[in-house]
């Protein structure tokens, strides 16, 4: 990629060679109509509104790169033409609908056509029966379909879904006049219109995705629209509050469109969440997931008089990662002044892991974000349920390989349909639990820059190799000479007689050859597939870019410290830029802020989580606190990003501060702290309210600080351990949640509604004597609990899920730290 | 004089004149003097007799309100009603909400969800008239004619929120089958001949 030099419209911009016109143009805020393209999509070329022209050549803005010295021209008066004929035809037989549609004037259609003067209609063809459908989370009504396909553009190359297609429309065909009569663009891009309309993949009535919501969020009419969202308000009527997502790690920026609950009640109410589309995807849970609110009427002094004196009497304070850095500075500042112990063993796990790996590593945080996971061209994904640990880091994996040409691997012991339908380029390796220090050593082998390695390191690799002599059946061609006696007509007599011709062939014979192979023993301890090298030859041909993601499995591992040094070692001896998937939504700051403890003490204050006096943001608790949606702060992200996120609705009760003001600190508001986060640790010195939360028009996030990387000292050595042949034996069981749930904040939401039990694949149910629907006791040597089995197709192979969104469950009781574990279930 | 001169003649002064006024008196024997004056006078009896006489004619002009109401123009401004459309019966108003949004004193609130039918239905609708200035905005940018205001003018009442709700506005069913739904005259309604000045889309199969 080089700088180079394009004029558009005689104004001279730099660009990158290979970016698209129009991304050139809208980087430098020059306007050029569009409808189909979705930055970040590969270009559908379904509008053909963006024409323009290059050096005296017509051509489609959104798929032609820009040539150095291009001189681009974004409108002539046959464009125009083009442009105001393509406008027509998409208001054929539009509905007037304005007036109800739920896109209440955000609409592309309605832009566009004023935008090109649309005063009359010129075309007209006999319109077909389109009836609105109920797809489940998502309406659609094809009536106002302009099928530009975005939402199935955003499915298939950024989710990863391939949930919609488009179908035939069966409309009669557009009459022959048109075609001579019309401009030709306008024409062809008519004649696609006219056979296409939008449906599900699967061929069902209702979609069966990851329901993320993204299709109604680009649908630029009012076609596709969330199914709790219709004929609910306008958009004019809604306010919209910037904020950033609190229910995982990934901290998408959002915003939350507020309006009064009713006609009655005053108060303000979140009726839908909105994204910057072109920037950031969000999953059903940043979507629907928005009314997780505590609504408390006023402040309850009796109960907040006995959460003061229940922290005079504790020695503990035990919480959850879903809290705003500026609370874990409270926090951290009341250990510093009274002493209590913090306890959080998720941000604690991941702390430990974070320590472990700066002491390789040099470096305090890891070296990448998802933004660059996205450019990556080669991925790999290790220790992380992806699609339901951070969807945001899914859809990086998936747009990166299906948008750079890319290819990836997926190691997980639980099996992924949802992965493994990205495409051929990914290859899922299901190993074993407890294999992963296996799976990292085998990627040092494979990528890791074997003359700077540590000499021990390669030699313990060394010793898995061994050549070995194998007999492969090897196919080749042979000749074969055959006398064939052919039927032929003899010229001097004009008889036809028999002749006898000599025919060679080459035959395909199949031969048993001996050869050495370099056998790696660590392909076999991995579970790795036959063609696994095979295959990685293939994927790795012209890859420039590499990425890798980890996640929570490794930090609760037995060994986490031994793979926390490998982690680092692949990160700092090879081209891989590293990623690692916080836990819980600010479990990074938390990590980074606080200092935590391993046990509770003898009396403790929970946050979030229950203690002898508990504080909830729930509502269940002994004291209500706000929750994240009703609180100004800052969030740090996977992208080691410090986001402003802002209160969407009212909160009447007392918060953590009050308590911490009532206890000796002194501070106004909450955010009176983010300027006082730990400088030490890589945090700024900013003012809550000089933090911005915004996109630019080239994609640039401008969203609070990133946080500084510091170096570390490093421990003398870089050893590493051998690997152990620990497995769990029997039935596994893994703590993981459905899509769309990450805690109990995402359970009370009435969108996510998910039914709570033990999940199983549909082909583990299939081989078992399980049901969908019986209860089951689930007993490990921690505990047991009796739950009802769910089918869910959404997993594959025969390890069964146990979620923890919902702490009646308790589920995590279950294991000891690592998130696999060896468990009977039994039927009851 | 017929022609339109006459109103355009501003210049009235020449039929004014000055009402001859004696001057105030300014010394103690003056005002005296005019003190007696207007006792003795008998302009006390001169109203009385007036009185006596129009009531002796019983001829009296006094509207009885509220027993007896005036008629009020058909573009008066008072409370709001919804109409029907003639033809089905069926309300006019689809719920667009631009009434909501165009109000200035921020007084309609409405709430709408998707019916059976998959169609936008209005669920709550109503205005609070402690705080409509009946500016008449909502019945101007109603794309389909449905609220409008009518000629109910009363609006007393026992506290200042005032709320009318959407059945009280709506034309009952009966009203409209015996055809005596009104439609609103005043700025905001249809012109006549308007369907003349409609484009046509061309449907040509």
């Amino acid at each position: 990629m080089s700088n180079i030099t394009i004029n558009i419209d005689g104004r001279e911009i730099q660009t990158e060679e290979g970016e698209f016109i129009l991304n050139a143009a809208r980087a430098n805020d020059i306007f050029i109509p569009a409808i189909c393209y979705l930055t970040r999509c590969s270009p559908t070329l379904a509008c053909r509104i963006c024409l323009v022209e290059a050096d005296g050549k017509q051509v489609y803005a959104c798929n032609a790169k820009a040539k150095d010295g291009m001189n681009i021209t974004t409108s002539t008066e046959t464009i125009e033409t083009e442009r105001r004929a393509i406008m027509e035809v998409y208001d054929v037989n539009h509905p007037l609908e304005c007036g109800v549609c739920d896109q209440s004037g955000e609409c592309e259609l309605q832009n566009y056509t004023l935008e090109m003067g649309v005063d009359s209609q010129s075309y007209s063809i006999k319109d077909v029966e389109r009836k609105d459908k109920d797809w489940g989370h998502i309406h659609y009504n094809p009536g106002l379909c302009i099928v530009c396909e975005r939402c199935v553009t955003v499915c298939k190359d950024m989710i990863g879904d391939n949930a919609l297609k488009t179908v035939a429309r069966g409309a009669d065909a557009i009459e022959n006049e048109y075609k001579e009569s019309m401009p030709k663009d306008a024409y062809a891009m008519w004649n696609k219109l006219n056979k296409s309309i939008i449906g599900l993949t699967s061929g069902e009535e209702m979609l069966d995705c990851t329901s993320c919501g993204e299709c109604a969020a680009v649908c630029p009419v009012g076609a596709l629209v969330d199914t709790h969202f219709i004929y609910k308000s306008n958009a004019w009527e809604l306010h919209q509050v910037p904020a950033t997502c609190g229910h995982c790690s990934a901290g998408c920026q959002i915003t939350y469109d507020v309006k009064h609950t009713s006609i009655e009640n005053s108060d303000g109410k979140i009726y839908r969440v909105m994204n910057e589309w072109n920037y950031v995807s969000l999953c059903g849970a940043g979507r629907y997931g928005f009314d997780y609110d505590n609504k408390v009427q006023a402040k309850d002094e009796v109960a907040f008089a006995k959460a003061v004196e229940a922290f005079k009497k504790a020695d503990t304070l035990a919480f959850t990662s879903t809290i705003t850095n500026e609370e874990a500075y409270i926090l951290q500042s009341l250990k510093e002044k009274f002493g209590y112990k913090l306890v959080n063993a998720e941000a604690k796990a991941f702390q430990t892991f974070l320590k472990n790996y700066s002491e390789v590593s040099g470096t305090s945080l890891y070296g990448s974000d998802l933004t660059q996971t996205h450019a990556a061209d080669f991925i790999i994904s290790l220790g992380t349920a992806l699609k339901s640990d951070n969807p945001n880091a899914r859809y990086a994996f998936n747009n990166a390989i299906s948008m750079n040409k890319g290819a990836g691997l997926y190691f997980h012991p639980l099996k992924d349909p949802i992965i493994d339908g990205i495409g051929k380029n990914v290859m899922s390796i299901a190993h074993a639990p407890l294999t992963e220090e296996a799976v990292l050593y085998l990627l040092l082998d494979l990528f890791a820059d074997k003359s700077k390695l540590p000499t021990s390191v390669v030699e313990y690799i060394g010793s898995f190799h061994s050549l070995k002599t194998v007999t492969v059946e090897e196919t080749i061609k042979e000749k074969v000479v055959e006398i064939v006696k052919v039927k032929k007509v003899n010229e001097e007599t004009g008889e036809e007689e028999e002749v006898e011709e000599e025919k060679t062939s080459m035959v395909p014979k199949k031969i048993s050859k001996e050869v050495q192979v370099d056998e790696n023993a660590l392909l076999e301890i991995v579970d790795a597939p036959q063609n696994f090298s095979e295959s990685l030859e293939k994927f790795l041909a012209k890859k420039e870019s590499f990425s890798l993601i980890v996640g929570p499995d490794l930090y609760t591992h037995p060994n986490a410290k031994n793979l926390a040094r490998l982690v680092a070692l692949l990160e700092k001896y090879s081209a891989f830029k590293l990623v690692m998937i916080p836990s819980l939504t600010n479990t990074l700051g938390v990590s980074l802020i606080c200092d935590l403890d391993d046990a509770r003490g003898t009396y403790t204050v929970g946050y979030n989580t229950k203690g002898d006096f508990t504080l909830s943001a729930l509502g269940e608790g002994d004291l209500d606190m706000p929750a994240l949606n009703q609180q100004e702060g800052t969030l740090t992200s996977i992208d080691k990003r410090v986001n402003p996120t802002n209160a969407a609705v009212g909160y009447k009760g007392y918060e953590l501060n009050d308590i911490a003001n009532a206890l000796g600190l002194s501070a106004k508001l909450t955010i009176d702290y983010t300027v006082k986060l730990p400088a030490c640790k890589g945090f700024k010195a900013e003012l809550f309210d000089n933090l911005p939360n915004r996109y630019e028009n080239d994609g640039t996030e401008v969203r609070g600080y990133v946080l500084d990387i510091l170096s570390t000292e490093t421990s003398a050595t870089e050893s590493v351990e051998a690997i152990t042949d620990a497995k769990l034996d029997g039935t596994i069981i893994y703590l993981a949640n459905p899509v769309r749930q990450f805690s109990e904040f995402t359970n009370v939401s009435a969108n996510l509604k998910e039914e709570i039990g033990i999940y199983m694949s549909e082909s583990y149910l299939k081989t078992s004597d399980f049901n969908a629907g019986d209860t089951v006791k689930v007993k490990t040597q921690n505990g047991e609990l009796s739950t009802k089995i769910i089918s869910d197709n959404k997993i594959e192979g025969e390890i069964a899920t146990l979620p923890t969104f919902d702490s009646n469950l308790n589920s995590q009781a279950l294991f000891s730290g690592y998130r696999f574990s060896t468990a009977t279930i039994q039927g009851v | 004089m017929s022609n339109i001169e006459q109103f355009k003649n501003r210049n009235v002064s020449e039929e004014y004149f000055l009402v001859d006024i004696e001057d105030y008196p300014t010394d103690g024997w003056g005002k005296f003097k005019r003190v007696v004056k207007r006792t003795f006078q008998g302009e006390l009896f001169v109203g009385l007799w007036v009185v006596l006489r129009e009531m002796i004619k019983f001829d009296i002009h006094t509207v009885q309100y509220p027993k007896e109401k005036m008629p009020i123009g058909p573009r008066y401004r008072a409370v709001h009603e919804m109409k029907r459309l003639w033809e089905s019966g069926t309300e006019r108003c689809i719920g667009c909400g631009l009434c909501e949004k165009i109000c200035i004193s921020d007084c309609i609130r409405m709430e709408t969800k998707i019916d059976e039918n998959s169609r936008k239905e209005v669920s709550e609708y109503s205005i609070n008239l402690g705080r409509c200035i009946f500016c008449g905005y909502c019945a101007e940018v109603c794309p389909e004619l449905a609220i409008t205001h009518g000629g109910r003018y009363e609006n007393a009442s026992e506290q200042r929120a005032h709320f009318v709700m959407y059945e009280d506005m709506l034309t009952p069913i009966d009203m409209l089958k015996a055809g005596q739904q009104q439609e609103f005259e005043g700025f905001g309604a249809i012109t006549p001949h308007e369907d003349e000045r409609v484009k046509k889309t061309p449907l040509a199969y």
